[in-house]
């Protein structure tokens, strides 16, 4: 075990000095990779924890994204604003997500499994008929620029120096996302190891047993669905400040299965799992991006000849959520796992078993 | 003005009857819910247009390709993804459907172009329907026909044919089913087959008139199968038909009366089918003809 905590050491010194070590680029991805960890942990909380399936947490990515947006900007002539300090916008568009999520919740808790999985897909679609008849809020369909946090990157146009590091935008946003990736992690072990968390696996691995043995179980499944939404909401403030514009067509069906292919694909309701795979879709396109002149059959840019690289991140991530549930449905966090315990007894499976009949 | 929404909204109804319907009985055969119907429905789709497009080639040849290319890769993912998660847990394997479908679907509107779309040519083109005030277009009331007629095919089949009997028999209980000798995982792919069947000819009338051809938006009205399924009950065959029926008939009012309804926003008609979804899953957890779990606690 000592040997495991060193290489975390290691590891969490390399992300904390991350940006005096590592050029734009892949601060970046790094940038990407967390603020899609904090949406990924709030839906392995609900999908690998609680067992209940969400295709709407997009809907709930939006309201963060948007609700920062709409709060902390300035009014202008074709996008409303409330001009709010960004530290406050960012909190308030959490609870608006929290909001969103505790009216739902009395169809969420009431549903089982898969009907919860479509019901929620009418979320996603309310939202972008939302978004695109809102044109105050979200600017129209190019989209509107995000406000930036105070000292972190308002001052974009003047270059500074940190310890001789040319101090930009990636640089200034590292420590603020790392602070919320962090905190949201903190918090989702906190749960997972609460008595709240046991019951939520219960609820999980036999629905009628835990409501048996006294667990609330609609009590505890709307919890659930409420604070996975409440981490959507931040995923989506981070989203919103690391991607700088928001357009209202990004919060699409397509952004919910790619979170659930980030759980999935991590290991479901692990959360070192939730992180790695959110790192692996949301870097996975401007990675092959950049290499796609070394990689054979990928077109070098727009125009050519090849499959474009977003359209090559999505087959890798769709095949990779197909082998995983297949071959390792442990995904990474098993793969991790399974290497230097080799007689360990292997993992039960972190989704319900068919209780079907 | 309502007699023509109607029977507008019956013929789209009965287009996502057929949908609803491939996604019902794979959902009673199994338990797992097909997230990669809308994938083959753009596949058949895109074979059907493809096909249909070459010169000196009978519709109906056309037809019979994309049906056999969507049957045939229902049947693969079937026998190479679903059955080797047999006894798995049932949300793993709809999950790992998604997967299918973002393959499936990104490979399609790959070929086609984001903002592109696939002409087909069909023998009803834009040609309309005129019976005194009525206008309507025979693609329409194509799409309304064949439906009909495959819907009652398949009822039919499903009543009198053994196929049919067993398919029954494995959703109403799989253990005697079992017992009886009827094997599950025969009729599991049968009900891929019928599943991909259905689909490719429900995307046949989802890209003819008033739609240019095979689109990328195609998916999104393929999705709209999945309220229809859920209104009626996942479990339902009846109810995949009446669900399928509500859905497009709220569709199409409520794009006729698009200009009454302005303060609900524009393309109101698109989202009122999940409106409908979550209205009735309020009332009813399980949808209108589905069965419901009860437990006392």
């Amino acid at each position: 075990m000592s040997r495991r905590r060193l290489v975390l050491a290691a590891a969490a010194l390399v992300v904390a000095a991350a940006p005096f070590l590592i050029d734009s680029f892949w601060l970046q991805q790094g940038l990407f990779a967390m603020a899609a960890a904090v949406g990924a942990l709030g839906l392995t909380l609900l999908l690998g924890q609680a067992g209940q399936l969400s295709l709407g947490h997009s809907f709930f990515l939006a309201i963060g994204a948007y609700g920062y947006t709409f709060l902390a900007a300035d009014a202008g002539p074709r996008a409303g604003g409330l001009a709010l300090p960004p530290f406050l916008a960012a909190l308030l568009a959490v609870l608006l997500a929290g909001l969103a999520g505790l009216v739902f919740s009395p169809i969420a808790a009431r549903l089982r499994g898969i009907y919860l999985g479509i019901a929620t897909l009418g979320l996603v679609f309310l939202g972008q008929h939302i978004l695109a008849n809102a044109p105050r809020l979200t600017g129209g369909d190019n989209g509107r620029s995000v406000p930036p946090l105070p000292g972190f990157g308002a001052d974009a146009g003047s270059t500074q120096y940190l310890l001789n590091v040319e101090w930009g935008r990636e640089q200034k946003l590292w420590y603020p996302l790392l602070a919320g990736t962090v905190l949201a992690y903190l918090i989702f072990r906190a749960i997972t190891r609460s008595h709240l968390g046991r019951a939520l696996r219960a609820v999980r691995d036999r629905e009628l047993m835990a409501g048996i043995v006294g667990v609330p179980v609609t009590r505890f499944k709307a919890y659930a669905f409420l604070i996975s939404s409440m981490y959507a909401g931040l995923g989506g403030v981070l989203l919103a400040l690391v991607f700088r514009r928001v357009v209202p067509e990004t919060f699409g069906i397509a952004l919910s299965i790619e979170y659930l292919a980030m759980v999935v694909i991590g290991g479901l309701g692990i959360a070192g799992g939730a992180i790695a795979g959110a790192a692996f879709v949301a870097c996975l396109p401007p990675v092959l991006e950049r290499y796609s002149g070394l990689l054979p059959g990928l077109a070098a840019g727009p125009g050519d000849a090849g499959i474009s690289a977003p359209v090559a991140g999505k087959f890798i991530y769709g095949a990779a959520v197909i082998a995983v549930l297949l071959l390792e449905p442990a995904g990474l966090a098993g793969l991790a796992r399974r290497r230097p315990r080799r007689n360990a007894p292997s993992a039960t499976e972190p989704i319900p078993t068919g209780t079907r009949k | 003005m309502l007699i023509q929404l109607s029977l507008g909204g019956l013929s789209l109804g009965a287009v996502y009857a057929l949908l609803a319907l491939g996604f019902v009985v794979v959902f009673r055969s199994s338990g797992v819910v097909n997230f990669a119907h809308p994938a083959l429905l753009m596949i058949g789709a895109y074979v059907i247009a493809r096909v249909s497009t070459g010169a000196g080639r009978p519709f109906a040849l056309a037809v019979l390709a994309g049906v056999l290319a969507a049957t045939a890769v229902a049947l693969v993912v079937q026998r190479f993804l679903v059955r080797p998660m047999a006894g798995r847990s049932l949300i793993a394997i709809s999950i790992m459907t998604l997967g299918v479908d973002t393959i499936g679907q990104t490979e399609i509107i790959r070929r086609i172009g984001v903002d592109g779309y696939l002409p087909i040519a069909d023998p009803w083109g834009d040609r309309v329907f005129r019976a005194g005030d009525l206008v309507f277009p025979q693609s329409r009331l194509a799409a309304l026909g064949a439906a009909a007629l495959v819907i009652a095919a398949f009822l039919l089949w499903l009543r009198y044919s053994s196929w049919g009997v067993a398919m029954r028999a494995v959703a109403d209980d799989p253990q005697t089913a079992a017992l009886m000798g009827i094997r599950r995982t025969t009729v599991t792919a049968l009900a891929w087959i019928l599943a991909g069947m259905l689909a490719a000819v429900a995307g046949l009338f989802l890209i003819t008139f008033p739609s240019p051809g095979l689109q990328p938006v195609s998916a999104a009205a393929a999705l709209r199968a999945f309220p229809a399924a859920i209104i009626g009950g996942l479990d339902s065959i009846g109810g995949a038909i009446v669900g399928g029926l509500i859905v497009g008939i709220a569709e199409s009012v409520a794009q006729g009366y698009a200009e009454d309804l302005a303060f609900l926003g524009h393309g109101f008609h698109s989202v009122i089918p999940y409106l409908v979804m979550l209205a009735v899953l309020l009332v009813r957890p399980a949808g209108l003809f589905g069965t419901k779990e009860l437990h006392r606690v």
